[in-house]
C-alpha cells in the first residue's frame, strides 16, 4: 500500500518503538501532526520547543531509550538548538524531527525557512535533509541507529513539507549498513592485558568513572572491578549514579566542586583507570599539574576522547561494559591496603560540610530530599549552585537517577527534563532541584506538566541571586554583584495560576515535612525554599588551578 | 609541521561543509583542500594539507575526521613515499615578450601554453609545491594577471 511521507515517518517511528514525542506544531508539519493524531504515539504538547528538546533528553536519560522531539521549520527548529547542543555535549540519544519549507523553496528565504542542517551541524552527532521520499524510511532507521550506538548523540531529520505529502510504497529496512560508521565495541585483548598488568603493579590506583558507564549500563561491571582490585572510585558530574556513593570505596565526585578527598586521591594516585569519561577541564583543572605521577588507562568508545587532554598510557577503545567484563576476567588485585588507609584519612580530615545558620541552608534541603526519598528518586537539576549542591548532598546509588546538563550547563534544562524523565519513569518520584534564576528560563513548561498530569516536584533553592555567578563575583570580583541580584514572581501564586500547588518554606523545621507533603500531593508541586542568600559551593577549585588547590570550608 | 592527509568520504551533499566546519570549530589549520570523485562514484577523496603543531594535534585531526559519520577512512601520507601535484592556471602579460622567449623561460617546467594572444597568455602547470613556487617566481617578471590553483592532491607510491 502506498503511504505518504508523513505516514512513512510515523510508521518508521513505530517500528523504532517510539511511544512518545515531545513537540510543537506549525505550518510545515501539519501533515505530520495530522497523522500523529490517530496513532498510539503520545504527543506531549510543550509550551516552547526548547522544552521539547530537553524533555526528549530527560526521557532518554531516565530510560536509556532514544528521545524524540518535533518542531516546525524556522523559529520552531531554531528553538530546539539549545536542547540539541545540551544533548550533544552529554552524549544523549535523541532524534529531532523538524519540518522544512517545500523543496522547491529551499534557499529562497521562504517564509519560516532556516538552514536547519547548517545551523545544527556542529551540535548534533549527524543530521539529514530528506529531499526524496524514497530516502525517508532508510534515513529514520539510520538516525535511530546513529543516535543510540557508539557514543550516542542527537540526530536531526529535516523534512520538507512536500516530501511529507508525496506517496510511495512503505517498506521499513530491518538493517542499517553504514560503511563509514562502525563503532568499536570489543577491546583489543592485548590492551586489556596491558591494563591488567598496570593495575596489578599499581600501589595507588583510582577509578575515575564518567557518564559512559551509565550509557553503556556498565555499573555492575564497574562495581565488580572496584571490589576486585579494592580501588577507590570517583565519578564525574555525568557519572553520578554509576557507582554507589554509600559504598566505602566511593570518593563521590571529583573536579571543580568535587570532594577534597576525591581530588587529593586523583592527584596522588599512581594509576588512573578512566572509564567512559573524557578528562574535561572542570575535572582536570590545570592540566600540567594534573596527577603528576599517574599512569593512565582509558576505556572509552570514542577514540577522540583518548589522549585529547591527558596523555594515555593504555588506550582501550570499546564499549565500557564489554571492556570492563574483559578486564574483570583477568585482572589481579594489587596491594592497596595502605593507599586505602590514606584515602580514608583524607575522608575523615576533609568531609563535605556546610555552614548552618538561622536561615535554611540550601545544602540541607538537598539532604532532606535524599532522606525523604530514600535515595530512590530521580533528581533533575537546573544549573548553578543548585546543581552543584544537588550533586554533592544527595547520595546517588543507582544509574539514571541523576539528570543534569553537565557539558553545556544549560539553565532552564531541569524542569522540561524532569517532565521527560517522569514520562519515561512514571513509577519514580521525580524532582527538579532548581535555582530561582534557572527555573524562570523554562517556567512555561509548568503548563505542560499540569495539563498532562506529569506530577514532577520542583524544589527551588531561592537565594535571590544568580548564585553561582554571584559566588565568582564574591571570590574574584571584589563582591561587585553586577547583574546577579535577581527577582522572580511569587512562586506560590505562580504555581496556583498554572493549576499546580505552591508551598513556601522559610523555617528549617518545615523542610522535611514540606518535602513529604509535596510528594504525597497528586499534582505538580513547587516548593519555594527561601534559603541563605550568600551560601557558597565548596570546596572549589578556582579556574586554572590544580585540583588539589581547593578553597572553602575544610579543604 | 605540514602533513598531507586524505579522507575517503561519502559522495553526498553537505560533506564538505562538515569537514570545513570541523576544521574551523576545532581551530585546526588547513592550508589546502582538494576534493574530487574517485573511481567509485559513491566516494570522494579529499586531500588536505594541514598544519599541526605537534603529533597530538595531528592525531586529533585524524580522529575527529574519522568520527564524522560520512567519512569512510582517513589516511596520512606524510611518512610514506607519495606523489603530490597541483594544477595551476596562470594568466600572464606577454605584451613585451616574444613567444620564443616565453617558450625558453618555460622549458624547464612541466607546463603547457593554452592560449597566447597579443598581450595575454594562459599557462597550465602541474607541479609540486616547490616547483610551482619557482615557476611563479619566473613568471612574476612578466607580470601575473590572474592565478588559480586547485590545491594539492597526493597519492602514495
Ligand atoms: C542559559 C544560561 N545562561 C547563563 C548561564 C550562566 N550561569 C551559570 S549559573 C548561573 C546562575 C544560576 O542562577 P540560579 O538558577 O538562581 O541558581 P543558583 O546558582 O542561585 O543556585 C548563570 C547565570 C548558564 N549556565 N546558562
Ligand atoms: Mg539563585
Amino acid at each position: 500500500m502506498k503511504k505518504n511521507g508523513a505516514q512513512i515517518l510515523v510508521d518508521s517511528l513505530l517500528h523504532e518503538g517510539v511511544r512518545v514525542i515531545f513537540g510543537y506544531p506549525g505550518g510545515v508539519i501539519l501533515p505530520l501532526t495530522d497523522v500523529l493524531y490517530d496513532t498510539p504515539i503520545d504527543f506531549i504538547l510543550v509550551r516552547h520547543e526548547q522544552g521539547a528538546a530537553h524533555a526528549a533528553d530527560g526521557y532518554a536519560r531516565s530510560t536509556g531509550k532514544v528521545g524524540v522531539c518535533l518542531a516546525t521549520s524556522g523559529p520552531g527548529a531554531t528553538n530546539l538548538v539549545t536542547g540539541l547542543a545540551t544533548a550533544h555535549m552529554d552524549s544523549i540519544p535523541m532524534v529531532a524531527i523538524t519540518g522544512q519549507v517545500k523543496t522547491s523553496l529551499i534557499g529562497n528565504d521562504a517564509f519560516q525557512e532556516s538552514d536547519v542542517t547548517g545551523i545544527t551541524r556542529p551540535i548534533t552527532k549527524h543530521n539529514y535533509l530528506v529531499k526524496d521520499i524514497s530516502e525517508l524510511a532508510k534515513t529514520v532507521k539510520e538516525a535511530f541507529h546513529i543516535a543510540s550506538t557508539g557514543r550516542p548523540g542527537p540526530v536531526v531529520i529535516d523534512l520538507p513539507v512536500d516530501v511529507q505529502m508525496q506517496e510511495m510504497e512503505f517498506d521499513y529496512p530491518d538493517k542499517v549498513s553504514l560503511r563509514s560508521y562502525i563503532p568499536t565495541l570489543n577491546p583489543r585483548p592485548g590492551h586489556v592485558r596491558k591494563a591488567a598488568k598496570l593495575i596489578e603493579k599499581s600501589k595507588r590506583p583510582v577509578i575515575y568513572a564518567g557518564g559512559g558507564v551509565i550509557i553503556s549500563g556498565a555499573h555492575d561491571q564497574l562495581l565488580e572491578l572496584a571490589f576486585k582490585i579494592k580501588a577507590p572510585v570517583t565519578t564525574t558530574l555525568m557519572g553520578l549514579g554509576a557507582f554507589p556513593e554509600n559504598n566505602e570505596l566511593s570518593l563521590g565526585m571529583l573536579g571543580m566542586h568535587g570532594t577534597a578527598y576525591a581530588n587529593h586521591s586523583i592527584m596522588e594516585s599512581d594509576l588512573i583507570i578512566a572509564v567512559g569519561a573524557r578528562f574535561d577541564d572542570r575535572v582536570t583543572g590545570r592540566l600540567d599539574k594534573f596527577a603528576p605521577e599517574a599512569k593512565v588507562i582509558h576505556i572509552d568508545i570514542d577514540p577522540t576522547a583518548i589522549s585529547k587532554n591527558i596523555k594515555v598510557d593504555v588506550p582501550i577503545v570499546c564499549d565500557a561494559k564489554i571492556g570492563l567484563e574483559e578486564l574483570n576476567k583477568i585482572v589481579k588485585k594489587p596491594n592497596t591496603k595502605e593507599w586505602l588507609k590514606k584515602v580514608n584519612d583524607w575522608k575523615k580530615k576533609y568531609p563535605l560540610t556546610y555552614k548552618t545558620g538561622k536561615k535554611i541552608s540550601p545544602q540541607y534541603v538537598v539532604e532532606q530530599i535524599y532522606k525523604v526519598t530514600n535515595g530512590d528518586a530521580i533528581i533533575c537539576t537546573e544549573v548553578g549552585q543548585n546543581q552543584m549542591w544537588a550533586a554533592q548532598y544527595y547520595t546517588y546509588t543507582k544509574p539514571r537517577t541523576w539528570i543534569s546538563s553537565g557539558g553545556l550547563g544549560t539553565m532552564g534544562y531541569g524542569l522540561p527534563a524532569a517532565i521527560g524523565a517522569k514520562i519515561g519513569r512514571p513509577d519514580k518520584i521525580v524532582f527538579d532541584i532548581a535555582g530561582d534564576g534557572s527555573i524562570q528560563m523554562n517556567i512555561q513548561e509548568l503548563a505542560t506538566a499540569v495539563a498532562n498530569k506529569i506530577n514532577v516536584k520542583i524544589a527551588i533553592l531561592n537565594n535571590g541571586y544568580l548564585g553561582m555567578v554571584r559566588q565568582w563575583q564574591e571570590l574574584f570580583y571584589d563582591k561587585r554583584y553586577a547583574s546577579t541580584l535577581i527577582t522572580g514572581p511569587d512562586f506560590v501564586k505562580l504555581a496556583e495560576a498554572y493549576g499546580a500547588v505552591g508551598m513556601r518554606v522559610k523555617n528549617l523545621k518545615d523542610v522535611a515535612k514540606t518535602i513529604k507533603e509535596a510528594i504525597a500531593i497528586p499534582n505538580v508541586v513547587i516548593m519555594d525554599f527561601i534559603v541563605e542568600e550568600e551560601a557558597n559551593v565548596f570546596p572549589m577549585v578556582p579556574a586554572g588551578e590544580a585540583i588539589n588547590q581547593m578553597i572553602g570550608a575544610l579543604a | 609541521m605540514k602533513h598531507t592527509i586524505y579522507a575517503l568520504v561519502e559522495n553526498k551533499p553537505g560533506v564538505l561543509a562538515r569537514i570545513s566546519g570541523l576544521f574551523s570549530a576545532r581551530g585546526f589549520n588547513i592550508e589546502s583542500l582538494a576534493v574530487g570523485e574517485t573511481h567509485d562514484p559513491t566516494m570522494s577523496r579529499m586531500t588536505m594539507i594541514v598544519d599541526a603543531k605537534d603529533e597530538k594535534i595531528l592525531e586529533q585531526i585524524k580522529k575527529q575526521l574519522n568520527k564524522l559519520i560520512d567519512v569512510v577512512s582517513v589516511g596520512d601520507l606524510t611518512k610514506k613515499k607519495f606523489i603530490e601535484r597541483e594544477l595551476v592556471l596562470i594568466k600572464i602579460n606577454v605584451a613585451k615578450t616574444s613567444k620564443q622567449k616565453l617558450n625558453e623561460m618555460l622549458s624547464k617546467f612541466s607546463v603547457r601554453i593554452l592560449s597566447c594572444e597579443k598581450s595575454t597568455a594562459i599557462i597550465e602547470a602541474t607541479e609540486t609545491k616547490e616547483r610551482t613556487s619557482l615557476l611563479l617566481e619566473t613568471l612574476r617578471k612578466l607580470g601575473i594577471k590572474e592565478l588559480v590553483r586547485t590545491g594539492r592532491i597526493a597519492i602514495a607510491e
